[in-house]
């Protein structure tokens, strides 16, 4: 039982205790993936003066702001873009982007895919609750198709993304989902993101409950997170011979590798080889 | 009519139910989401013909909007703040197509810091695009304000695309008596649109909104939008003229309350005003002559009313609730500009800053604005630019720079 009684993580270490109580609503899935995240930090040994947070707007986009380290939260959508400037700058620091389905995939989109394709060493953490949940609840890039929403009352028409496929063939370097009610699992995903050079997507599968589960009637939280354990297929049942007999339809744990060259070495080694007589690559 | 309790966001999807608007590109954005999510409940509950689509930010949104204006139906959209400046872009492509379309903004101050409640920057931003600018002061005032808006964007004479300013949370959020005109009302004032021979047609093929290489063609168009929208001065007159024979509501460029005979005049845009005439009120009990001139039309710019409005008075506080970063209020500027040479100008035009980022501003406030005002008007100096802020604010603002252990020099003031 050592992964769920973890010695020597504490979270309140982590954490801006003077910006207590949290805005997060009863039940939201944000927080459990803020302690998953925090924990891997914690294992991995990062220290806080060599964390940058970069967060985008939204409920995700606020997760950022309670972590006791170096923190933006930037505009709409523009995390990932924030944080390619400051990797590039400053590639000491371990950059972390924490951001939405919405922040991510609709206004911030664009930057996804070339963030993919960049693959600079980057981990952006994706908490996807299929809802625009920051202003009240309209439907999001990953809603499901006839879930109800404030913009959608007779029930969404539009297809969703898959967010890991989109990723993946983008060419990020690693692409994982995992749900929040592998809270162990998720800190071991959130650790090989951290650990790899290059651009990680991680897909949270996070629950609104006060807007999106009320609204669809999913239950209270513990039935939202519950009901996440019969959508999800592991990584270790993934692509096996039984996939029809598993309709399920999450795989989780890492679901892609791109090994391909991390893109602040290449420029670095581009620039030193301009510096020294305009060689590129020398 | 039917009198009902509305937020100034509820006003407004009855301003577009009412214009029976055709198409509506949404993004959701506080304080303005109510907008969309209400207009969204009649269309999917079949109360409301329109067509919807939620599209994936302000960009999109207001691209999508002025290509189906362009096709010759009425489109509706709404935003505010940050989105409005996403979509900047959009904003003078859509006005140099010369179409016509009616968008909402609901004025909230502008990141960073991020903030949620009102102020003007945003609004005043978009106020070189091409689109004409509408602000207004009541719930009432929305919803009228959007049927006059289709009717001067829609005018042959003008056909540019409108925005309807209304401030967040003090009039997005806040419910207040609203008289509706029937439907039949508001189609007589706003028949169908008539796109006439700027509708696409597959059978007659034209090219819009193409390149031009040289400053000759793009002066000319440019110039083109600028008059059209001058002339909007005199279709937007005819207009109030209408609606108010139609409602008995009157909404002239220039809202003015009690300044023909005032010495002092307030200057200021949106809901804010209101708070100036109730001091208005309080001011005039205690026998200082003082009074408010309130643009509604920001855009075109009214500036022969105000001229009028405005000549002969002993001094003008113009209060802006915005702030032009090295420069000053937004408005102040162009007040001056306006009475800059004109005969029987005020001699003093005094700028204050305030209701930043949804901050108040007090009746005590508006009572020292007048009496420095006035004493300005006494000794013949204009006092420099003041910003609305107390000590109080300030020893708040140090306790949370303490917070974050900013250090200072100066000494902490007491409230």
């Amino acid at each position: 039982m050592t992964e769920t009684n973890p010695a020597g993580f504490e979270i309140r270490d982590y954490l801006r205790l003077d910006l207590m109580p949290h805005f997060m609503c009863p039940g939201c899935g944000h927080g459990i993936a803020l302690r998953a995240l925090l924990w891997a930090v914690h294992e991995l040994g990062i220290e806080k003066d060599e964390l940058a947070i970069v967060s985008g707007i939204g409920c995700s986009g606020r997760v950022g702001g309670y972590i006791d380290a170096n923190t933006y939260h930037v505009t709409h959508g523009r995390p990932l873009a924030f944080a390619t400037g400051l990797k590039l700058a400053r590639p000491d620091l371990k950059v972390i982007v924490i951001t939405g389905d919405g922040d991510c995939l609709a206004i911030g989109g664009n930057h996804l895919i070339h963030a993919c394709r960049r693959n600079l060493d980057l981990t952006c953490l994706m908490l996807n609750n299929e809802v625009y949940g920051m202003t009240g609840g309209q439907v999001s890039p990953t809603t499901a198709e006839t879930r109800l929403t404030t913009t959608t009352p007779a029930g969404n028409t539009e297809p969703a993304f898959d967010a890991c496929q989109l990723a993946e063939a983008a060419g990020a370097g690693l692409v994982g989902r995992e749900v929040t009610m592998q809270t162990p699992a998720l800190r071991n995903l959130i650790k090989q993101g951290l650990e790899y050079p290059g651009f990680s997507f991680l897909e949270v599968i996070s629950d609104c409950t006060e807007i999106y589960g009320r609204k669809n009637d999913l239950g209270e939280s513990a039935e939202m997170v519950l009901s996440q354990k019969s959508d999800m297929r592991p990584e270790a049942y993934g692509n096996v011979a039984d996939q029809p007999f598993r309709p399920n339809r999450l795989l989780t744990g890492v679901l892609a590798r791109n090994e391909r060259p991390e893109y602040g070495e290449t420029y670095r080694r581009h620039a030193d080889g301009v510096a020294n007589g305009g060689k590129a690559g020398a | 009519m039917t009198r009902t309790l509305l937020t100034g966001n509820g006003a407004a999807a009855w301003g577009a139910r009412l214009a029976r608007a055709d198409y509506l590109p949404a993004f959701p954005i506080t304080p303005q989401t109510e907008i969309i999510e209400t207009l969204a409940r009649w269309i999917d509950m079949g109360e409301m013909d329109c067509r919807m689509a939620t599209l994936e930010s302000e960009h999109s949104m207001i691209t999508a909007a002025g290509a189906a204006a362009a096709t010759g139906v009425r489109v509706f959209t709404a935003t505010s703040s940050q989105g409005l400046l996403y979509g900047m872009e959009m904003l003078y492509t859509v006005a140099g197509w010369r179409v016509p379309l009616v968008m909402i903004n609901v004025s909230r101050g502008l990141a960073a810091p991020i903030t949620l409640e009102t102020d003007h920057n945003d609004i005043l931003a978009a106020r070189d695009s091409g689109f004409l600018q509408l602000h207004c002061a009541t719930c009432q005032e929305v919803v009228d304000a959007v049927l006059l808006a289709y009717r001067l964007a829609e005018d042959p004479a003008v056909r540019l695309p409108v925005i309807v300013n209304l401030d967040g949370f003090h009039l997005s959020f806040t419910r207040e008596p609203v008289e509706l005109p029937d439907g039949d009302l508001a189609d007589r004032f706003l028949p169908t649109f008539d796109p006439g021979p700027g509708e696409i047609r597959a059978g007659k093929p034209t090219s819009q909104a193409v390149a031009v290489l040289g400053g000759g063609p793009y002066s000319y168009f440019r110039y083109e939008c600028h008059l059209a929208a001058l002339a909007a001065l005199e279709v937007h007159r005819r207009n109030v003229d209408e609606y108010a024979g139609l409602t008995g509501r009157r909404y002239d460029a220039l809202e003015c309350y009690r300044a023909d005979d005032a010495e002092v005049v307030f200057v200021m845009l949106g809901s804010f005003a209101t708070k100036a005439k109730a001091a208005v009120d309080q001011l005039r009990q205690a026998g200082r002559p003082v009074g408010l001139v309130r643009p509604r039309l920001l855009r075109p710019f009214p500036e022969a009313d105000l001229r009028r409005a405005l000549a002969g008075k002993v001094a003008v506080a113009v209060i802006d609730q915005n702030l032009s970063i090295g420069k000053g209020g937004v408005l102040h500027g162009e007040i001056s500009g306006a009475l800059h040479g004109v005969s029987g100008a005020p001699p003093v035009i005094a700028s204050f800053i305030g209701g930043l980022g949804g901050r108040d501003i007090t009746a005590e406030e508006f009572f020292e604005i007048a009496g420095q005002t006035a004493r300005a008007a006494e000794s013949g100096q204009v006092p420099p630019p003041r910003l609305l802020y107390t000590l109080h604010e300030l020893a708040e603002m140090r306790k949370l720079q303490a917070i974050a252990h900013v250090e200072r020099q100066e000494e902490v003031p007491g409230p």
